[in-house]
């Protein structure tokens, strides 16, 4: 057994969601840079240098990249050969609670929300935690900002429906989110298991970095149709039309039962907010 | 067209001028207002109660900032997703509004009250929050300060980026880029 304690954790948390917050992450400012250069739409080359400025400016200053700090969510993946001392649900709440403190993030989290009553908080931080192989802990971090959040859907889709229609699904979901959730975006797919699992799958899409390759061959290709399908509606930064719609389509599956095929997007902003480590 | 515009002296006159796409740069005073603001507004609106600020020619942001820091007058500040407050709208630019910041796309009867009672939409660079920022000179809560980032904030902007997205004419920026197959879906 390797002993990891709870301070350890709560303190890469709190770490975590600063670089999160005020650190755009390196495989979104890349691909946003090489957007930029093709960009034709001399309104839209605008915007996307100023997110870049907005990038560099939220660095020096420590200041949150958006003001939507988001709802904090901790995924954690715990070795089987892995003691955590003390309370590891504790400690991912109060880092993710000491953050948004020191670091000035907003306070958007209602505690009731049916009542919405003040005073707002940071928190508690929704956590998911995975037993896995090893003697590692690996953290990873998302402020999910609810202007992508809001545009979330889930289709229980019929299991003869085919290919084409699961990806009409995808495209008219971001077709429907239009230039609301702040474009370029990186869109998270989830498809398979059960309502919760192809949700849940779709957020953690949102996680993988622009460039990687799906280890299933033939949903790197339907990611490849649908990026380019996605790139089509010109939508671009701001809703100004133009080449920046989407810079990545990811999708995770899941076994699913012979009677269903859920399928869920959850759609990332230019600003994703993501961060991990591993103990 | 690139416009400077000083918002503390806005008539319709004015507003007449811009069309869709114009790039415009506010110095002045803007107040900040988001969901919880906008449903207080319209209920006193409707409830003929007498508003805690005027809305005569004034215009209003969607932001909920983050807290500020030492050295500056506001957190990060950029735009919230404008059409959550599509169904309060039209009663505030009835009470004088004359100037909408946010981000994305608004609804069928939001562009009809500003055609009617001469109004404009804009965008402003949506998830730029920490640039915006050092547009904001001064920055205080007003109204509903117990809302906390919720709050109405009376701002003072200098060269605030923003852009055309609904013209007193009723132009809308998003009908004109592609919205043309979002009936494709049966």
């Amino acid at each position: 057994m390797r002993i990891i304690t709870a301070s350890e954790v709560q303190k890469n948390v709190s770490k975590l969601f600063l670089k999160a917050g005020t650190v755009i992450r390196p495989d979104i400012e890349k691909a946003i840079k090489k957007v930029m250069k093709s960009e034709k739409n001399k309104v839209a080359k605008e915007m996307l240098r100023l997110i870049i400025e907005n990038a560099r400016i939220a660095k020096r200053e420590e200041l949150p990249l958006c003001q939507d700090t988001g709802l904090p969510i901790v995924f954690v993946e715990v070795g089987q050969e892995v003691f955590v001392k003390g309370s590891l649900k504790k400690a991912l709440i109060k880092g993710a609670e000491e953050a948004y403190k020191k670091y000035a993030f907003r306070r958007s989290v209602v505690t009731d929300p049916i009542l919405r009553k003040p005073p707002f908080k940071s928190g508690p931080a929704l956590i998911h935690i995975e037993s896995v192989k090893g003697n590692k802990l690996k953290l990873t971090v998302m402020a999910k900002g609810f202007g992508s959040e809001n545009k979330t859907k889930l289709e229980m889709m019929n299991p003869t429906a085919g290919i084409i229609k699961v990806e009409d699904f995808i495209v008219s979901c971001v077709e429907e989110a239009g230039p609301d959730a702040c474009p370029p975006y990186i869109v998270g797919v989830g498809i398979g298991g059960v309502a919760e699992t192809a949700n849940l799958l779709a957020k953690k899409a949102l996680l993988l970095p622009i460039g990687s390759k799906n280890k299933k061959k033939h949903l790197a290709l339907m990611e490849k149709r649908l990026l380019k399908k996605i790139n089509g509606l010109k939508i671009g930064v701001m809703g100004l039309g133009g080449e920046a719609t989407c810079l990545q389509v990811k999708i995770l599956s899941s076994p699913t039962h012979i009677a269903g095929l859920p399928v869920a997007v959850n759609i990332g902003c230019h600003a994703t907010r993501s961060a991990g480590c591993t103990i | 067209m690139k416009y400077i515009v000083n918002t503390n002296n806005l008539n319709t006159e004015l507003i007449k001028k811009f069309k869709v796409g114009d790039m415009v740069y506010l110095n002045g005073k803007v107040y900040t207002a988001r969901d919880q603001a906008h449903l207080k507004l319209y209920k006193a609106i409707k409830s003929k109660k007498k508003l805690p600020i005027s809305l005569k020619n004034e215009v209003v942001y969607y932001t909920g900032p983050t807290p500020k820091k030492k050295k500056t007058a506001i957190g990060s500040c950029g735009p919230t997703t404008s059409s959550r407050m599509d169904l309060y709208t039209p009663a505030l630019i009835e009470a004088g509004l004359k100037m909408l910041v946010g981000k994305g796309k608004r609804s069928k009867e939001v562009i009809e009250s500003l055609k009617k009672n001469k109004g404009i939409y804009l965008i402003a660079p949506a998830g730029c929050g920490a640039y915006l920022s050092t547009k904001v000179v001064k920055a205080k809560p007003v109204v509903y300060k117990e809302l906390g980032a919720e709050a109405i904030f009376e701002l003072e902007v200098k060269s605030f980026p923003v852009i055309v997205c609904i013209d007193s004419r009723g132009n809308y920026l998003y009908k004109r880029k592609g919205s043309t197959n979002a009936k494709r879906r049966t």
